[in-house]
């Protein structure tokens, strides 16, 4: 049995956790308003809320529901357009929208009122660069963005002075006032369910499926997945932590992009990480998406992938997906991979943790990406690059590149070749030589080959444009 | 009781909240209006899905469904055999079966249907469904297809003065070849269709559709019954851009053919790679140009020779590229010229209408040829196109004699944009940073409003009035986004001078409106806003005459304003609903069928020449760009535009459609890259990699300024047609990105290769050596 809440009413349901959450909103609960534009979190349209409970705080992030297993509702708070209607009355979202003449279809509107109505729950400063960012994954093909920019305005405007969300938008009646009661029957919900869920996977007989947030699952697998055995470890509280330990970040298989940007440790580390994570995919995806899902899909160009490759970051494998016992191995993640989507693991092992060493002082980072369309896209070439230098000399150098190979590469010989040269334009050129005779790229819809190639060069000259003023 | 006055009606705005220019933003924003899927399916209701052809080109040898048909819960496989009429669904050309008999023409096209319990077992069981099919030679390119002569009409030429004997009268002449790619809709709302059987075998079919009449057609072709037995209902679209114009007709028809055997209700709804496999864009031209230019840049002469990308059957492309050539000169008067269009049948799915309809391929070329001369002549291109702009009187290259706005468009845009201070401070930018460039580009539009098939230029609507004062409105528009439903009761609550919220525009459907032309070429608002207005000034005029005989007055001596009845510009007791019930009791009627054709327009396709457009809307724009030149990729700065509206009758709805049409075309020109393979497959074939502008690419400022005209009566309310006509503004997108280029790299040699992907922008930065092999 699956249990949550879903607007205002109680859910319990034997359908099957696989089946994605679209569907039941839609064809076993008929709510409507919830759109279908691609199945593939890649529109916008079909963008709901989710409320859990985080250490005892009410939290709400937006995900498209294409892509989200039933089972991953378990225990939370799902709101759909029709959980956010007052009776006969537009609510202030609904009214900017309305006011600066933001719907022309309409079909894209409630992904986009939802988005918003996210950004209101959210504790996001109430800037309107902040509720254009929650819209991020909502494409409207009508391309009427000027007015959902007209009304992201009026948003954030209505929402100076907010402090605790949940009690602002029923307060000042933005959202209904059930919002009010939904801690107090989350928690009536939640211990009973953890304990269901541990049961249900210890009765499967056939190998369950690993699923995560499922945003690379559902799109490749959808129809397998349906009615697939699966164990959920996006919600289990040993594994989607980030600590710090001496000098090593450790981070749960299941954390998700939004965990890691907001985690003090990942922002202190990197001072640009906010930048590099609006060029991965959009907000609801990243509030799904995990760290190990971006790792194991293999993808060479993950963008994730690329940016732990440059630290290096090593792998924990574990033969038991259940924590605590530590019988694993551990490997560096450039060793994962072998060929395409070929990974260097049983299937039965699983990414119980990531640890990488955090920055040493005075070192740096970077990671860039271009892809066809800068947001909500796949890069055509992505690279990280980390660099610790002694006076003007590099002591250690990692460079890692997507899209330019078979597997997202850890770039080897040319990380080695730059250990103990100073950092000159003939250094550059030629490292940028030495990469690009390290990788193998192919033409497909991201690009030539040609072009791949010149795009890593001009990634590295970027990755050393700072080193080289100083 | 009479309402307060209420406010005038242009700057209308409605909702039970007051806010809004669009009736339809109430339901849009609560997730209440309803579309295709989200019609509440009725009891043994079932699914369709397509199998569809794997190969672009070959001869069906065998077709199994024999595993497919053992799967549970499928209900039937229908092929063409099962087509109980003629298995035929084009238009234009009675090309292309619906159903493959002995040929599959291109990827994509369906082969049989399979109707199941379900929406998953029908789709898991198409899948099961094996097709042996010999393959033939694939053509993807339109010029080897004209080389082979395969041609889906004959070839048409546009003429006007003598080219061949210009030439030598030029100081400069240029040639060059031209590339635009497709674009694919992507209508976030899918095609489908659901048909219900009713009683004496009439089916009902609800379909996304922009043209119900062409559904109704076709089914009843195909099904061998009269039209009458036939019902399209259209609530509404989430969006069409003209992919639903005729290519929604498919699946309308296919699952009414599955009904029809049945007797059961039969929906398809398609997936997104589905829709985006088996569906035409928009189509793709490969061109070559000639342009003739005298010392003091007038453009004498210009030759242009377009290869249209037609796909595998006529569909819509004879009517697109014949608009091609209606705009092959932009907004310029040249008194030479010879255009001739090719519509290639090549082995892609059949491209289509998109906004535009073949007028921003037949422009981009004219824009494309001044920028080589401009690049030639060391100018910048704005000094070639403000001399060659339109006047009124100057003869189209199809005889049509210009009405034009286009001097006053440009005019004002350098008066209130100052471009010449834009490009220096370009220039300065330029100039102090290495590694970010920024370029600029004006484009002038002009496009002509009419169907260009003049017969298709007819609407109707049905006005009903009812006892309790409310009104009910039917007319051949669909409601798509564009804002028409809003434009029509506006016409309505304008006439009456009533109350909009007594007013209510109902669904599209042909047993209320028969014989409608499809809701696109712009046209739609003034078509059927036309015949609303005639159809509700009929009704007035009775209620009227009821009136001046209570008051034992003239009928002249009465007006309506504000639901209050005045007799000699005085108010009396007598309101809208009492005038109403008075009306009825007379056994008077209120209702009224209004038919509406524009006057004046005609063609002669033998001559080439005419009246086509009822008129044409012009415009200017601005348009900047920054290029990061490090990593190839760009922002948009602003596109500043000054935009012939008319009088616009809705200023929310009128500008939404020109910054949307913006981002559109911008979208077409910078990073909308339709990729089909050699064998014909279409490779950019999801959401994930065929890239619509997001909200971080729309350009940061986009200033539209309406160029206030009240000359155009046959606009409705004369507010002038508005739907396509600001796409073409995005043609500047790639000619400021070539600048911008050129800024950087000044020896670029940038092909005129549409659209301008981060690729091609960092490619013509950093040119590569030419290696050998």
């Amino acid at each position: 049995m699956i249990q949550f809440i879903l607007n205002d009413k109680e859910i319990e349901t034997g359908l099957s956790p696989g089946m994605v959450l679209l569907d039941f909103i839609r064809y076993h609960q008929h709510l409507t308003g919830t759109k279908i534009g691609c199945r593939e979190g890649d529109c916008g349209a079909c963008t709901v809320l989710v409320g859990e409970l985080v250490n005892d705080d009410l939290q709400y992030h937006s995900v498209t529901c294409c892509l989200m297993p039933l089972g991953n509702a378990t225990g939370k708070h799902i709101v759909t357009i029709e959980g956010i209607n007052h009776p006969r009355e537009l609510n202030m979202v609904q009214q900017a929208m309305a006011d600066a003449g933001a719907t022309q279809c309409g079909f894209c509107t409630p992904g986009v009122v939802m988005s918003l109505a996210g950004f209101c729950l959210s504790d996001k400063a109430p800037a309107t660069e902040n509720a254009i960012a929650a819209v991020d994954g909502n494409i409207c093909r009508c391309t009427g963005y000027k007015s959902i920019e007209r009304a992201a305005m009026q948003v954030a405007e209505k929402l100076r002075g907010k402090k605790d969300p949940v009690e602002f938008v029923t307060t000042q009646k933005i959202l209904p006032a059930y919002f009010a009661g939904i801690k107090e029957r989350l928690h009536r919900l939640a211990g009973k369910i953890i304990a269901a869920a541990l049961k249900d996977v210890a009765d499967a007989k056939e190998r369950p499926h690993v699923v995560g947030g499922g945003t690379d699952l559902y799109v490749q697998k959808h129809d397998e997945m349906k009615d697939a055995a699966i164990r959920f470890l996006l919600d289990h509280p040993d594994y989607n932590s980030i600590h710090r330990e001496g000098d090593r970040c450790i981070i749960g298989p299941s954390a998700t992009v939004s965990d890691l940007q907001q985690s003090a440790i990942i922002q202190e580390a990197f001072l640009h990480f906010s930048r590099y994570a609006k060029l991965i995919s959009s907000t609801p995806i990243r509030n799904m998406a995990t760290i190990a899902g971006n790792f194991i899909n293999a993808s060479p160009i993950g963008d994730l992938t690329i940016f732990f490759l440059a630290l290096d970051a090593q792998i924990n494998l574990s033969p038991d997906p259940s924590p605590g016992e530590r019988r694993g191995r551990s490997i560096p993640l450039r060793k994962l991979y072998k060929g395409y989507k070929q990974l260097n693991k049983d299937p039965d092992e699983h990414i119980e943790s990531i640890w990488f060493e955090l920055p040493a002082p005075g070192s740096c980072f970077n990671f860039e990406k271009v892809s066809k369309r800068t947001h909500l896209d796949i890069a055509s070439v992505n690279s990280a690059f980390y660099i610790e230098m002694t006076g003007d000399v590099i002591q250690k150098a990692g460079l890692s590149a997507g899209g330019v190979g078979p597997v997202p590469m850890y770039l080897e010989k040319t990380s080695a070749w730059l250990q103990g040269k100073k950092i000159t334009e003939e250094v550059i050129a030629a490292a940028i030589k030495t990469a690009q005779a390290e990788i193998s790229p192919i033409s497909d819809a991201r690009g030539s080959k040609e072009y791949k190639s010149l795009l890593l060069g001009q990634l590295i000259r970027i990755h050393f444009m700072p080193l080289l003023k100083k | 009781m009479c309402l307060k006055p209420f406010a005038d009606m242009r700057t209308f705005s409605y909702s039970p909240s007051g806010g809004g220019g669009n009736i339809d933003t109430y339901t849009h924003v609560r997730g209440e209006s309803v579309y295709l899927d989200d019609i509440p399916v009725i009891a043994g209701t079932l699914y369709a899905a397509v199998f569809d052809s794997p190969v672009a080109h070959g001869k069906i040898i065998s077709l199994d469904a024999y595993e497919a048909m053992r799967t549970p819960g499928v209900v039937r496989i229908f092929m063409a055999a099962d087509i109980p009429g003629q298995n035929q669904i084009g238009g234009i050309v009675p090309d292309e079966e619906l159903l493959a008999v002995s040929h599959v023409h291109f990827c994509g096209m369906p082969l049989a249907l399979v109707v199941a319990e379900t929406d998953e077992i029908a789709r898991a069981a198409a899948k099961k469904i094996n097709a042996t099919i010999e393959p033939l030679p694939i053509i993807t390119d339109p010029r080897e297809a004209k080389e082979k002569g395969e041609l889906i009409v004959p070839p048409r030429t546009f003429q006007i003065g003598d080219t061949t004997s210009t030439w030598a009268q030029c100081e400069y002449v240029f040639e060059g070849q031209t590339e635009t790619n497709g674009q694919e809709h992507l209508y976030i709302e899918t095609q489908g269709a659901y048909a219900v059987p009713q009683e004496n075998g009439v089916i009902r079919i609800y379909s996304s559709t922009q043209g119900p009449t062409a559904a109704q057609r076709t089914a009843a072709r195909v099904l061998g019954l009269p039209m009458n037995q036939i019902e399209v209902d259209t609530t509404r679209l989430g969006g069409g851009f003209g992919g639903k114009e005729d290519q929604a007709t498919t699946w309308a028809v296919l699952c009414a053919l599955a009904t029809y055997h049945l007797n059961r209700p039969v929906k398809y709804s398609l997936h997104r790679m589905e829709d985006m496999r088996m569906t035409g864009k928009r189509h793709p031209y490969s061109s070559d140009y000639k342009i003739g230019l005298s010392k003091d840049l007038k453009i004498l002469a210009y030759e242009a020779t377009f290869y249209q990308n037609a796909g595998a059957a006529a569909d819509l492309s004879p009517a697109v590229m014949e608009r091609t050539l209606f705009h092959c000169t932009n907004s310029y008067f040249i008194p030479n010229v010879k255009a001739t269009a090719y519509s290639c049948r090549t082995h892609l799915p059949p491209n289509t209408a998109f906004r535009g309809f073949g007028g921003p391929q037949g422009m981009f070329v004219i824009e494309a040829a001044i920028a080589r001369a401009a690049d030639a002549l060391g100018i910048p291109a704005s000094d070639i196109q403000q001399k060659n702009l339109l006047h009124t009187g100057d003869e189209f290259p199809y005889g049509q004699k210009a009405e034009s706005e286009a001097n006053e468009c440009w005019n004002r845009m350098e008066e209130l944009y100052q471009p010449e201070k834009m490009q220096q401070d370009i220039d300065a930018f330029n100039a102090a940073n290495q590694w970010h460039k920024k370029g600029m580009a004006m484009m002038p539009i002009c496009f002509g409003i009419s169907f260009t098939k003049t017969l298709m230029n007819q609407a109707r609507s049905l006005v009903h009035v009812y006892t309790d004062g409310s009104v009910g409105i039917s007319t051949g528009a669909v409601e798509m986004g564009q804002g028409v439903n809003t434009k029509i009761l506006q016409v309505a609550a304008t006439v009456f001078s009533i109350d909009p919220a007594r007013i209510k525009i109902n669904t599209t459907n042909t047993y209320r409106i028969a014989n409608t032309s499809p809701s696109a070429a712009s046209a739609t608002a003034d078509l059927n806003g036309k015949a609303t207005e005639i159809a509700c000034h009929e009704i007035l005029n009775r209620l009227k005459r009821v009136a001046a005989d209570e008051l034992k007055v003239n009928t002249e001596a009465i007006t309506i304003k504000d639901e209050c009845v005045y007799c000699k510009g005085a108010k009396t007791e007598w309101d809208w609903k009492k005038l109403v019930m008075a009306t009825y009791i007379k056994r008077i009627s209120l209702s009224e069928l209004a038919h509406y054709t524009p006057p004046g327009i005609h063609f002669d396709p033998l001559k080439e020449k005419g009246h086509p457009f009822a008129y044409h809307t012009y415009g200017s724009a601005i348009i900047t760009v920054t290029i990061d030149c490090l990593r190839g990729i760009y922002e948009f700065d602003s596109v500043k535009v000054v935009h012939d509206f008319g009088k616009s009758m809705n200023t929310m709805i009128d500008v939404g459609q020109c910054e949307g049409g913006i981002v559109q075309g911008i979208g077409w020109m910078t990073m909308e890259e339709i990729i089909y393979d050699k064998e014909g497959r279409l490779r950019s074939n999801a959401l994930s990699t065929y890239k619509v502008p997001d909200i971080y690419s729309v350009p940061k400022e986009i200033l539209i300024h309406p160029l206030e005209t009240e000359k155009e009566s046959l606009a409705v309310l004369q507010s002038k047609a508005v739907g396509e006509p600001p796409l073409m503004y995005g043609i500047g997108a790639y000619f400021a990105l070539r600048n911008a280029i050129k800024a950087f790299n000044p020896s670029a040699n940038i092909s005129f290769d549409t659209p301008m992907t981060p690729e091609k922008v960092l490619m013509n930065l950093y040119p590569q050596p030419l290696k050998g092999g």
